[in-house]
């Protein structure tokens, strides 16, 4: 195995990890609010990349031209799911809580099925494509112009909820709810904002993805699996902490492909998920 | 209601459901029948472990594929009888789970039931690169003429299926009841209800839950086997998938999590509901009908997140 | 009878450490057999700790625990239950979806495997409590007081030696008062041990033999109700220097 291989996995699984991160983002925001884990984040990314793709095959709009228009759809979306389902179960027991959302991810990626069909779609010769040579290293500039994008998601994120008021409130929200609606916050508001920004993340995500991904019905799948690892990683609730997460993720991924077998990267993955929350069940930088 | 009324109305279902394969003679209602029995008796041994015990795991297909693979592979190499063999799957399986509960019981909530989810992911990576046991193309159930009870296999009808099938399902029943009056079933409650309190009362918490994920997976193994000796073919993606976990929990979730008599009710409705869309929209009809299920889990959890026996429950103490 | 039976529960220097925050530091002192021990102390004294030590939801960094002459600082909870310490809860803790019988049957399976047998003996329990009446309903349909007198009789059900109390008091209205605290005299006059977290002066000096106080994770003073209660250690801690005379 020589070191340019290594460092190729390395580069990519770095590249993915932030992708793995914007999209574990938007999770751990949810949860810090309102405890309740989106079972059904990975067919939101699925509905982003969707929707990039029919923006692409029918409007002829490049993923990154498209891009604003996705993460706005995916925001009105989130917000509809909250008041359309997420509101009713907010004081359930866990186990509601859990098919509510789960019943969800069933129901959209049959929706999706049946209005698609479970052929793969790609976008095709998208504004950015090609590859960068760097050093032997090969960098294909779709997936690098995804990491870059969502390393500029995120830091928007991070400005968002530590800069601005509205951000702060959510945060507030997220640590003492009662003590932030005694602020004269609106926690109901505020819930339906984390879902909306949840969902935009994802939105971003998914318009990144669609550049170089294939898009299927099922794809949110894989990605949710990984994002629930990344979250658990970082300590659900810790948004910052989900970058770094994400790209231990992303090279463990990578590099499981590499020196295991490609077939094994994802249950390595898990397997690591099992061992750092048994090791240290708040995650590696959880409140919990 | 009063018991006199109740057991003689389980009795007279009891001489229905026997007398149902004698009068019904097409293979298509009895394998409807089959699937119902078997996707109930699957969810009663997830309600055990979920329901009674409050652990929510999203990984019990394990269990089932254990139970396959374990009596077929036997049969293929060792000639081994089914029966036997489903014996050798249910030890295996109980062997599996008590390995697999001591690490992922130390979790709680949420990161519990996606740790159930990892396991079952990775038992399912493993089971696809496994060659000898079939890869990712399966293992064919070696067929053997002419029927017999001592080869599990029939060939000429379903009936003795249909019987084994409603056998398993009683057996799961009687495992329930036999559960919910003993200090297990009370133990078992207790700890859903606040581990430490339990704790605090004497309970030794991890050891009970144990328990109950050890007879929540024996009973899903004999299911297993059952289905390979049914099928006569298996793969991974049929008897190990995380689908498949999440359909069990379903089947119980919407009868009735916790209740003897919600997972028969969940399946009752849920798996004739599969068929019916399958025949309907033909080739699409896989996505319609999983359309209609995450509406109705969705509903569920939104409405009662007791299932329908909860529902019922509200409706009887309102008009008794 | 005050101080001078046997030794049951000995506590031994012990010390826990919540990283930079010590919540009990060299902690010492006795119960006997059939006494009283009130512990007292303002909020953040660290009694909610002690009893998590003693009861094994939390591990002494340093000191020991001793019941009987057995050292319990590094048992599990159930392992120390079953021992014969038994404990309720400051912050309630029901089994909401079971009955107020089966809760009580919890606790008597500790020492039967018969659900009849435990039926009896919770059903006693109950009776002993007041609680008889309310035997089918739901844990969670009751009221503050009722569930206090859920929570004592479970862990009376499971026949203890020694029942450590978190709050008799706390949360419950005014007229249900003097019968919980007549209850926990009863049961006191029985010959068990007890140990009990109250914040109310009035109950605790009237009903302890001797009283442990508590401030910032220390014991201050120690002895019969009327000696702790003109400490000026203790006056301090509670009402600040200015009220010392």
């Amino acid at each position: 195995m020589s070191v340019e291989v290594v460092l190729q996995g390395l580069v990519s699984g770095l590249l993915m990890g932030f992708v793995y991160a914007l999209i574990a983002a938007g999770l751990s925001l949810i949860f810090g609010l309102m405890e309740i884990v989106n079972f059904a984040h990975g067919e939101f990314l699925m509905l982003a990349m969707f929707a990039t793709f029919w923006a692409w095959a029918l409007g002829r709009l490049d993923p990154l031209v498209s891009l604003p228009i996705t993460v706005g759809l995916l925001f009105l979306f989130g917000l509809a799911v909250y008041h359309g389902l997420i509101r009713w179960i907010l004081g359930a027991p866990m186990l509601a809580q859990i098919f509510a959302t789960f019943g969800l991810a069933i129901f959209l990626r049959a929706a999706a099925q049946a209005l698609w069909g479970v052929d793969f779609k790609l976008v095709k010769r998208p504004l950015v494509d090609g590859r960068l040579n760097v050093e032997g290293v090969f960098i294909g500039l779709p997936q690098l112009a995804a990491s870059v994008g969502a390393l500029a998601a995120f830091g928007f994120l991070y400005w968002f909820i530590t800069r601005t008021e509205t951000g702060l409130a959510l945060q507030a929200t997220a640590q003492d709810r009662q003590a932030a609606s005694l602020m004269g916050i609106d926690t109901q508001r505020m819930f339906a904002l984390g879902w909306g920004i949840g969902a935009a993340c994802v939105g971003a995500a998914g318009a990144l993805l669609a550049m170089f991904f294939y898009i299927f019905p099922e794809v949110g799948a894989t990605f949710a699996l990984l994002a629930y690892v990344t979250v658990a990683l970082g300590g659900f609730g810790n948004v910052p902490a989900t970058l770094a997460a994400g790209v231990v993720v992303g090279i463990v991924e990578v590099l499981a492909g590499l020196l295991i077998a490609p077939a094994f990267k994802y249950a390595v993955v898990f397997a690591l998920y099992l061992v750092v929350v048994l090791w240290r069940p708040q995650g590696l930088f959880g409140r919990f | 209601m009063p018991r006199g009324l109740c057991g003689a109305g389980l009795a007279v279902a009891l001489a229905l459901l026997v007398a149902f394969p004698l009068v019904v003679t097409r293979p298509f209602p009895r394998h409807v029948m089959i699937t119902i029995f078997l996707y109930a008796m699957l969810a009663q041994a997830w309600n055990l472990l979920a329901g009674y015990c409050g652990q929510i795991s999203l990984g019990n297909a394990v269990f089932f594929g254990t139970g396959a693979y374990t009596s077929t592979l036997l049969l293929r190499h060792l000639d081994l009888s089914p029966w036997a063999g489903m014996l050798a799957g249910v030890i295996l399986a109980v062997l599996l789970s008590q390995a697999i509960g001591y690490p992922v019981f130390r979790l709680r909530g949420h990161y519990f039931a996606i740790a159930t989810i990892a396991v079952g992911e990775i038992v399912g990576t493993l089971m696809i690169n496994w060659d000898w046991a079939g890869g990712a193309r399966g293992l064919f159930v070696p067929i053997k003429r002419p029927d017999s009870w001592l080869n599990f296999q029939f060939h000429e009808s379903k009936q003795n299926y249909y019987y084994v099938a409603l056998a398993l399902l009683l057996l799961a029943l009687w495992i329930t009841v036999r559960v919910e009056r003993s200090r297990l079933g009370y133990y078992l409650r207790a700890i859903r209800e606040d581990q430490d309190a339990a704790a605090s009362l004497g309970i030794p918490v991890a050891a009970y839950k144990q328990r109950a994920m050890g007879l929540s997976a024996g009973l899903t193994a004999l299911g297993g086997t059952f289905y390979a000796q049914y099928i006569l073919f298996i793969d991974p993606e049929s008897v190990f998938p995380t689908a498949l976990s999440i359909l069990i929990c379903l089947v119980a979730v919407l009868g009735g999590v916790g209740t003897l008599w919600g997972p028969l009710v969940g399946a009752a409705i849920l798996i004739p509901l599969g068929e019916w869309t399958r025949i309907s929209f033909g080739g699409s009809g896989k996505a319609v009908d999983l359309l209609v299920y995450g509406a109705l889990i969705m509903l569920v959890s939104v409405i009662q997140p007791g299932g329908i026996m909860a529902l019922a429950r509200r409706g009887r103490r309102r008009t008794g | 009878m005050m101080g001078e039976g046997r030794t049951l529960l000995e506590v031994r220097g012990v010390t826990k450490r919540f990283g930079g925050l010590v919540a009990n530091h060299d902690i010492s002192f006795r119960v006997a057999a059939g006494e009283l021990v009130g512990v007292i102390g303002p909020n953040g004294a660290g009694k909610s700790t002690l009893f998590d030590l003693l009861t094994g939801f939390q591990t002494a960094d340093a000191g020991e625990v001793m019941l009987d002459g057995q050292s319990i600082t590094r048992l599990r909870p159930d392992e120390i239950s079953r021992l014969g310490v038994a404990r309720t809860f400051q912050k309630l803790k029901p089994f909401a979806q079971m009955t107020v019988l089966e809760n009580v049957m919890v606790g008597a399976f500790q020492k039967t495997t018969d659900p009849a047998q435990a039926r009896r003996e919770a059903l006693a329990a109950l009776e002993r409590v007041g609680l008889a009446d309310r035997a089918q309903a739901h844990a969670q349909v009751l009221s503050t007081g009722q569930r206090k007198r859920l929570e004592l009789a479970r862990a009376l059900a499971t026949r203890p030696r020694l029942l450590l109390m978190d709050e008799v008091t706390g949360g419950v209205d005014l007229r249900s008062i003097p019968g919980l605290v007549a209850l926990v005299r009863e049961v006191s006059a029985g010959g068990m041990a007890l140990v009990v977290i109250e914040h109310n002066m009035g109950v605790i000096m009237d009903i302890s033999h001797r009283i442990v106080a508590l401030n910032l994770g220390e014991v201050i003073a120690e002895g019969p109700p009327a000696a702790v209660g003109r400490d000026p250690r203790v006056v301090e801690a509670y009402l600040g220097q200015a009220y010392v005379r």
